[in-house]
């Protein structure tokens, strides 16, 4: 349902740009294609690294690492994890969701979902390049610690 | 060609290792083709029209008009559009950082600056989208809604914890850079 009024949107956008100028559209179409094709190795990477793991990893050694029991400690690993991974979210959304029908908790997939999109280890040095040391680190530690009171708050909110 | 396949280096190495796990372990191959196609099937209904409707924003909206209704007078107002933007933003957190610099250039404040970046880096409106494709709304709901206090606490307290002579200094840096 969701994909169709999507496609629908979409379609009605294009048709629209279209009747405005033809040329803008065509780029703009360029530029999709482009900044896809960019994103598509590393798409492939985790697609195929996360059908691997899922198959190795079985639902119990999930649910013991980011499970219901894993507590506070698979909500850490988790911040951690994504605030050092760079993956883009809609390559980390089919794999998050993948892992909670294998038995991952709630908690722990906020956590990572939310330190993957805001806390940047890796991009570090380009933030303080831009912005200076002191403000680049207290940005990243406080969206560190909101990650993990999102996990929190999310976790409570689906159990409601 | 060269460029290409160095690129796809790592997807190739994964690809050559997924054939050989189906071929080596023919017990755990349902559930591995199981899960990739999955994820593909995701992937397709999603991200074709997420990258067009970027392609288009990226195309019809000039940046330049918007900058300067950032700066420190805007207010709310200034901070909800500075929100805006950066939910309908495109690409990567660090593709956050020269515009935010243009921003500061042409003297939005710093309090919108991180409320724009916040909301680049999480408040995406085709993330949100397919966020609760992938996991539901009642998680991506719950989410954005935390999110959003978190975006404008952080931003808060990265206001707060900057002086005056540390605010200038960063907008003469910002000045002078040719970025």
């Amino acid at each position: 349902m969701n994909t169709i009024i999507i496609y629908v949107i979409t379609v009605v956008a294009i048709l629209i740009s279209l009747i405005k100028d033809s040329n803008k559209t065509v780029k703009a179409l360029k530029k999709a294609i482009m900044s896809l094709e960019k994103i598509l190795p590393q798409f492939l990477t985790v697609i195929f690294l996360v059908a691997l793991a899922i198959a190795f990893l079985d639902q119990e050694k999930i649910t013991q690492l980011l499970g219901d029991n894993s507590g506070i400690w698979g909500i850490l690993a988790a911040s951690i994890v994504g605030s050092i991974t760079l993956i883009p979210g809609f390559v980390a959304f089919p794999a998050a969701a993948e892992l909670l029908e294998n038995g991952a908790a709630f908690a722990p997939i906020a956590a990572f979902v939310s330190s993957l999109m805001m806390v940047g280890i890796v991009t570090l040095p380009l933030e303080i390049s831009y912005f200076g040391k002191k403000i680049s680190i207290i940005r990243n530690s406080t969206a560190f610690v909101f990650s993990i009171i999102a996990a929190f708050f999310v976790s409570w909110m689906v159990s409601i | 060609m060269r460029g290409v396949l160095k690129r796809y280096r790592f997807t190739i190495i994964m690809f050559i290792l997924f054939l050989l796990i189906i071929m080596l372990f023919p017990g755990h191959s349902e559930a591995v083709k199981g899960s990739f196609s999955n994820q593909i099937l995701t992937m397709i209904s999603i991200i074709p029209p997420v990258f067009i409707l970027l392609g288009l924003f990226d195309v019809w909206v000039p940046r330049e008009t918007i900058i300067n209704m950032l700066g420190e007078q805007s207010g709310i107002r200034g901070a909800l559009l500075a929100f805006f933007l950066g939910s309908a933003a495109a690409g990567p957190l660090y593709g956050a950082f020269p515009i935010a610099s243009v921003m500061m250039k042409k003297g939005a404040s710093i309090y919108n600056v991180f409320i724009f970046i916040g909301a680049w880096s999480t408040t995406k409106i085709p993330m949100f989208l397919f966020e609760s494709n992938a996991l539901g709304y009642r998680f991506s709901v719950s989410r954005l809604l935390i999110s959003i206090i978190g975006i404008v606490s952080i931003s808060f307290i990265l206001n707060r914890s900057t002086n005056t002579k540390e605010k200038q200094i960063l907008y003469e840096r910002f000045q002078t850079s040719n970025s």
